[in-house]
């Protein structure tokens, strides 16, 4: 069967972001990029699916600048067996990217597509909904655990309760939990045999898919910044404190 | 907060600023890399290191493998950590495609094998050595001896060991006294003692190929009779399956001051009857082959050195950062929330003797990982070799400088803990103990400074030595041109003048008196060489972060060219200083230590 995993390039977790000194956006300049982590753990399913021998195919799509083949490289050096660029310079939000993902799908036809529950520059959690719904497919979001069986998967989510196990009928939308695995890294050799693989890259024109942005961004600013705490001589200063200065109790 | 293993701006700046690493992609050998593929292997490097490496690392110093039955015991936490690297790829990463390699430029491999060093060194010890030995023998041996040896190796099946050092011989090699026969069947046996191998036995790996050096019976004294011989722990089949056990015994495991998770070994060969030793090469010319992997082990020995030291420095630098004591001088107010150390100029003091030490050294080993590399792949017959011209110039240097004030690094980061730093809670005086090692081994810091002044600079009509002064003196022109550089520029030529002044006098010494005489203070004269070499290069960084911040926007960016611009400051105002004096003492012929006598201590 037939794997498709979405990866999206987002600054790396390491990066401590700041808005830009006009206040337009994050700050990007110069700062270090990475392949989402939720989507990094997209691509170990699918490459263990494929060690067990029920994923035959896994194909690594992005959609983003000319970079993002990058992060699809860094799909290809993990397992992933070719990959996809949707090429644009536009910021494309989750509707327009499940739009173009959904246009891959019928073109690619994959049982199953396994991508992050959220991306971490955006943390938007909506790209793997809007794709299951526009494509008619069954959505297994939070994933902690996926096991395929036959024509059909079953996706343990976590919910606020705790888990929550739903059957699938293939194909399917999985998105990932933290939990669901810990990803590999790419071995050397791997490293090199990731630039050999096939990558092609397509437009969002070429799909016949409208990406400009719906949602405009106003203003990007720094959260208020933590006040300085204070020590108090005792309990009794303390309650009165609470209850006249924080008027919380 | 957690304190990084490295500076990984820093190790950025190093790599693709300091050195222009990139543009090595368009060397044949390397026109499949770009700057992607070494980020990548750069971060696998940092996964395995901080998955695998870092959270053994005090349970590895703690429990040192012991000598039970004949064999080893060891924490099985260290062969994982092995397999990884491994399986990673890491034994040979800069080897060839046809061997399983990533062929690696040596400065971002070297970049690569720092997150390892720093998480684990005495891990990582095991598969340096396995790399060192395959890298010999496939230099060097027959296409069977690489299938059979250096492959498996490669592939992680064996290990491999550097068998030198006897009783009777360590710096003095030419003495040594194993000895080899030849068998009917063209191979030989051996027979002798050797100590402080290191992993000389384990279990981490099926087999273990010692490379020994050992003397045919009948050859000539000193280092022209000095063979060189694959003598394995198991033999092998023709298929390559493993055969008997050799006749190599494990006589014991010496007891460390750091380094403690590496078995140290003393090994007895041919206590049965003599070891099988395959000859590589030709006979006598063992010492030669040893010699031409020595620039690399020796750029790997300082690599490690100023690695623990940039770790060392990262550890102190984020403590310092948290840790709240006392007051400045100028606050009089009791009440006032204590400062942070780093508050305190005498720590700042401490971390930026660090730095400037550390990132010194680093830069060093990059820059002869470069010529280690342009030898052999540069464009131009010409450039491969001026690189090696220069490589061998500066490999004393290499080797000595960071272990030297490597660990003078660690001991700052120590002091900058406070009590903190002497106890095994922190890792910082594992560093000082680890990194202690490394002015012993790979030759002690005397014979490297009699190398540097009694061949090296003589050597080819003191070419090398000449190659390495016009090329400081060319950033010498470049900073002197460039506002806010001018007085380092001045130091530098000034300190240049006072090394070239030196060098005359000793050598003229050298010609007219006794020779012993003026090599009695051949570790001054190294000293000297060495500040003035690390300043050149301090001065080379200062030239890429002064230009680098007039162009930069970011205020994380900028705060790090100051950083570099402060260190290189630091260096010239503190540092560089001592060479006056160390100069002076050597024009005087200073001879305090020369004419003592045994009998008058
Ligand atoms: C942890 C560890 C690991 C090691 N690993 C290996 C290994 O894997 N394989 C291997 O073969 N060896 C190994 N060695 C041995 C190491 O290379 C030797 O210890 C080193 O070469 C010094 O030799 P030595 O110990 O015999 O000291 P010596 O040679 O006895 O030196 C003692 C002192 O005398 C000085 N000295 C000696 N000769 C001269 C001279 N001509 N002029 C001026 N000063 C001199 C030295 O500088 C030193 O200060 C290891 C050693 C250690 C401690």
């Amino acid at each position: 069967m037939k794997v498709l995993v979405a990866v999206k390039r987002v600054v790396d977790y390491n990066v401590k972001v700041r808005p830009k000194s006009d206040g337009t956006d994050v700050d990007l300049n110069n700062v270090k990029m990475a392949i989402n982590p939720f989507c990094e753990i997209a691509v170990e399913e699918a490459v263990r699916l494929k060690e067990k021998g029920v994923a035959t195919e896994i194909i690594a799509v992005s959609i983003g600048p000319k970079v993002a083949q990058e992060q699809i490289r860094t799909a290809l050096a993990l397992g992933a067996d070719r990959g996809i660029l949707v090429e644009t310079e536009e910021d494309v939000q989750p509707l327009g990217i499940a739009k173009v993902l959904k246009a891959v799908v019928d073109k690619e036809q994959p049982q199953l597509v396994i991508m992050g529950k959220q991306a971490i520059d955006g943390d938007n959690n909506q790209t793997g909904q809007m794709l299951a719904a526009l494509t008619g497919m069954a959505q297994g979001t939070f994933a902690s655990e996926v096991a395929v069986d036959g024509d059909s998967v079953a996706v343990t989510r976590e919910i606020d309760g705790g888990l929550q196990t739903v059957k699938l009928a293939l194909p399917a939308v999985v998105t990932t939990d933290l939990r669901l695995n810990e990803p590999r890294y790419a071995s050397l050799p791997n490293i090199m045999k990731a630039k050999k693989k096939p990558l092609d890259t397509l437009t969002p024109d070429e799909l016949g898919i409208d990406v400009t942005p719906r949602v405009k961004t106003l203003k990007v600013e720094p959260p208020a910044e933590r006040q300085a705490g204070i020590k108090v001589a005792d309990v009794a200063e303390l309650v009165e404190k609470l209850k006249n200065e924080a008027k919380v109790i | 907060m957690p304190a990084p293993l490295l500076n990984e701006r820093d190790l950025d700046f190093m790599l693709y600023e300091f050195l222009d690493s990139e543009s090595m992609c368009a060397r044949e050998r390397y026109r499949d890399h770009n700057r992607e593929s070494f980020d990548a292997a750069i971060a696998t490097a940092k996964q395995v290191a901080e998955k695998y490496f870092l959270p053994i690392r005090g349970k590895v110093d703690r429990n040192e493998p012991r000598f039970e039955n004949g064999r080893v015991e060891m924490l099985p936490e260290i062969k994982q950590a092995v397999d990884a690297a491994t399986e990673a790829g890491f034994v040979s990463s800069t080897a060839d495609y046809e061997v399983g390699g990533m062929q690696l430029p040596l400065p971002v491999a070297t970049v690569a094998n720092a997150y390892l060093t720093a998480a684990g060194s005495t891990t990582l010890g095991y598969l340096s050595l396995t790399t060192a030995n395959a890298s010999l023998i496939e230099a060097h041996g027959t296409p069977e001896q690489i299938a059979k040896w250096a492959v498996p190796q490669r592939s992680g099946r064996f290990a491999g060991t550097m068998a030198m050092t006897e009783p009777g011989a360590g710096s003095g090699l030419a003495d040594l006294i194993t000895s080899a026969e030849r068998a009917e069947d063209g191979s030989y046996r051996i027979t002798g003692n050797k100590i402080y191998i290191s992993g000389g036995d384990h279990e981490l790996n099926e087999n273990i190929v010692h490379l020994v050096l050992a003397r045919v019976k009948g050859a000539p004294k000193g280092t022209k009779g000095i063979s060189l011989f694959i003598v394995p722990k198991f033999l092998v089949n023709d298929d390559g399956s493993l055969g008997e056990q050799n006749d190599v015994a494990l006589a014991g495991l010496f007891h460390k001051m750091g380094g403690r998770g590496q078995t140290s070994t003393s090994l007895n060969f041919g206590e049965r009857g003599g070891a099988v030793g395959y000859l590589v090469g030709e006979e006598n010319r063992g010492l030669s082959y040893m010699f031409h992997m020595m620039n690399e082990a020796r750029i790997m020995v300082g690599t490690g050195a100023a690695t623990i030291a940039l770790t060392g420095f990262q550890y102190s630098l984020n403590y310092a950062r948290e840790r709240p004591q006392g007051r400045l001088p100028s606050c009089k107010d009791p009440l006032s929330p204590s400062v942070n150390i780093i508050e305190h100029a005498d720590v700042r003091r401490m971390l930026l003797a660090q730095k400037a030490y550390a990132e010194g050294a680093f830069a060093l080993c990059l820059f002869g990982a470069q010529l280690a590399d342009d030898q052999h792949t540069a464009p131009t017959e010409e450039q491969r070799s001026q690189a090696k011209l220069l490589l061998d110039f500066l490999i004393p240097m290499i080797k000595t400088w960071p272990s030297e004030y490597g660990p003078q690094a660690n001991s700052l980061a120590i002091q900058v803990l406070g009590g903190a730093g002497y106890i095994n809670e922190h890792p910082v005086e594992m560093f000082y103990r680890d990194n202690r090692l490394n002015p012993i081994h790979e030759g002690t810091t005397g014979i490297q400074s009699l190398d540097l002044l009694a061949r090296k600079v003589p050597m080819q009509g003191m070419a090398g030595y000449h190659y390495c002064l016009a090329l400081m003196r060319e950033t010498v022109a470049q900073a002197g041109a460039v506002a806010g550089l001018e007085k380092q520029a001045e130091q530098l030529e000034s300190a240049i003048k006072r090394l070239t002044d030196t060098t005359e006098t000793l050598l003229a010494a050298m010609a007219d008196t006794n020779i012993d005489k003026v090599l009695a203070n051949s570790v001054m004269y190294l000293k000297l060489f060495g500040h003035v070499v690390v300043a050149w290069l301090w001065l080379k960084q200062g030239l890429v972060a002064h230009q680098a911040l007039a162009q930069s926007q970011h205020g994380d960016e900028q705060n790090f060219y100051r950083g570099k611009l402060q260190a290189m400051r630091y260096f010239f105002s503190v540092e560089l200083p001592h060479t006056e004096r160390w100069s002076a003492l050597l024009m005087q012929g200073e001879d305090s230590a020369y004419a003592m006598r045994d009998d008058w201590f």
